[in-house]
Formats: structure tokens, sequence, C-alpha cells
């Protein structure tokens, strides 16, 4: 993955438009968070291999980005998203990385599913 | 003084998960001549430690420990590796009988002596403590003078409140290299964590040295059942 050049990003997004496309979306601050700082509230949340088809993808501020995903009656986001890259199997990638290189957000589209 | 097994089964979740605190003690019993299988629920798909610039992704991220745990396995000798195929983080949401049922069959074809999994409920990570659940209710289904020993590992804050000290304590110094080599096996997890460790025990910290050298279980107490 490369730091995210918001151009290619977006026509890479736009690519998949009003296509069934295969999502992974998942947010993150770890399963130790709370272990090592126990005022952390540990939150997130995870979904893959999730059929949708959306209508509008936009990139969106300056680094780190947020990505957003008009669906018919409905709304894909992910903000703090950093790196990004097409993956040999045509899969678009988006990650948001902390200075440490912690993935702490990921958004995912692919034509094929994902593996399990 | 580590004791003799006939065999020992080894259960966590995660690649890694055997090399902080039991990777010395695996060795140690491969010397002794003693079988060792360790079943490995996941590939830790869900590793947040990617590097930045990053050196990983989420999708190829398995594929990397997978070869990493492989490593680590031939760095303690082990040659009975078991990768049960589980997602990284998902492991509390199985259907509970099926991984007691996993964990029967894995004790039923190795006949262990000696099981080493997570304490139920001390072990911080949610798949830790899913793994410690269902060995622990694996074991307890067999007549009592069938049941292997079952030592196991507990980190939580609270640990010495619930558990007082472990009351087993190996030293695994004749293994140290071993140790280090299969942490460092482990190197899309552990190369930052490593390297500050080296410059410690160069220096002989004291505190760094004992991290190494010892490690430590806490015999499962069935009168104490954590259920």
């Amino acid at each position: 993955m490369e730091l995210v050049k918001p151009d290619h990003l977006q026509e890479l997004i736009t690519s998949f438009a009003n296509k069934d496309v295969y999502i992974h979306l998942e947010t993150t601050n770890g399963s130790y968070a709370a272990h090592f700082n126990e005022s952390v509230f540990n939150a997130g949340a995870f979904i893959r291999n999730i059929v949708i088809k959306f209508e509008l993808g936009k990139v969106a501020g300056d680094s780190p980005h947020r990505i957003g995903l008009k669906l018919p009656s409905g709304w894909i986001y992910a903000q703090g998203i950093t790196h990004y890259k097409l993956d040999e199997h045509g899969r678009l990638l988006m990650a948001g990385l902390d200075a440490e290189g912690k993935l702490a957000v990921a958004l995912e589209i692919s034509e094929t599913p994902f593996t399990y | 003084m580590i004791k003799k097994e006939r065999h020992v089964l080894v259960v966590f979740p995660h690649p890694d998960d055997e090399a902080f605190g039991v990777s010395g003690t695996i060795s140690s019993y491969r010397d002794m001549g003693v079988p060792v299988t360790y079943a490995c629920l996941t590939l830790g798909e869900m590793g947040r430690n990617l590097g930045n610039p990053p050196f990983a992704n989420r999708e190829t991220l398995p594929q990397i420990r997978k070869e990493e745990l492989k490593k680590a396995c031939e760095a303690m000798g082990l040659d009975d590796l078991r990768m049960m195929g589980f997602r990284d983080k998902t492991v509390e949401f199985e259907d509970d009988e099926k991984m007691v049922k996993l964990i029967e069959d894995l004790i039923e074809e190795t006949n262990p002596s000696l099981v080493i999994t997570f304490y139920p409920g001390l072990a911080v990570h949610p798949d830790h403590d899913a793994t410690a659940r269902a060995v622990v209710r694996a074991v307890r289904r067999m007549p009592e003078t069938e049941r292997p020993t079952l030592y196991t590992l507990a980190f939580a804050n609270n640990t010495v409140e619930v558990l007082g000290k472990p009351d087993v304590v190996h030293d695994i110094s004749a293994n140290a290299d071993k140790k280090i080599a299969t942490l460092k096996a482990h190197a899309s997890q552990t190369v930052w964590m490593m390297k500050e460790m080296e410059i410690k025990l160069a220096a002989q910290d004291p505190d760094a040295l004992k991290w190494l050298n010892f490690e430590h279980f806490y015999t499962y107490q069935w009168d104490k059942d954590f259920e």
C-alpha cells in the first residue's frame, strides 16, 4: 500500500460504482487497548464479504481522508484512510495506519469475494 | 526441572501466542523426546501491525503469518502443527459445543498427558478466553482419573488477585536461544519489540533476563473451576 493520491483513489472508487461488489469494513483499536490502558473504551466494528451496490463514491478531506459510498437506500463510510492499493486481484484495499503502522480502519472493495 | 510427559497438546488461537510464554517449554519437551502437538486456531488475520510504510495489508497478512508460524515451529523443534482455519477475533462467536468437540477430538487423537492453553477469563484477548473455555470444558468432560494435567497462562491485570502466583515455573535458560529464534520468526509481530529486548538482554537487564529464562503456568484447579 502507498499513501493516498486522492485523484487516483477517486478514479478507482468510481470504477466500482453501480456494480455488485463485496465489502470489507473494519474499525479497531486493538484487543489489548483496555489492557494496556484501563481508561480506554474499546470499540470497533467489522463486516466482511457483504455484497452492496453503490451509486456514488467520494474521497473527502485532506489526509487522513474520509471515504463515503452512497447506496440506493443507505450509506457506508470510513474515516482515517491514509493508504491504498489496487492489488493483483483487482481489489481496492484502503487502510488507515497510525504513526506506528498499526491499522485503525480498513475499507476494501472487490468484485470477487474476499477469503473467509 | 521440567517433568517428562507422554505427549503435550498446546492450544492457542494466534500465531505468536506460543512464542512469548511457552516456546522455551516446548523446546525443552522436544529435547526430552516428548511429542508436542500445537493446534493454532487462526492465522492472526486481524493483526494491526502493518508497518508505516506498510509491509503488508489486510489481505496479505494471513499468508505472511502462516509462514512465520511454520518457521517458529521449526525453531522450537515442533513437527506437529495443526492450523485449524478459524478467523482471528471470531472464536468466541463460534458455536460453543463445536469448539468443545474440536478440542475433544484433538485430545482423543493425541492422548496428551499435559495440555497447555490460556486461563479462561484472565487471558485479555476474547480469542484467548474462548479458546481456554473450550479446552477446560473438553477436559472437564473426561473421567477425573483420565484427565491430562492442564497448564494455563494468565496475564490479565488482576491475575495475581484472582489466582495468586503461578505454581509451575520452568527454567528454560538452556533453550533461551530457541525462544529468541521463535520470537524472531514472528517478525511481523515482534521485530520492534525484539530490537528493544535484545538491547536489554545485552545489558543483562534483570527483568529482561527473567522474562526470557522463566516460563510460568497455573495448573488448572478443578475445585476452583471457572464455571
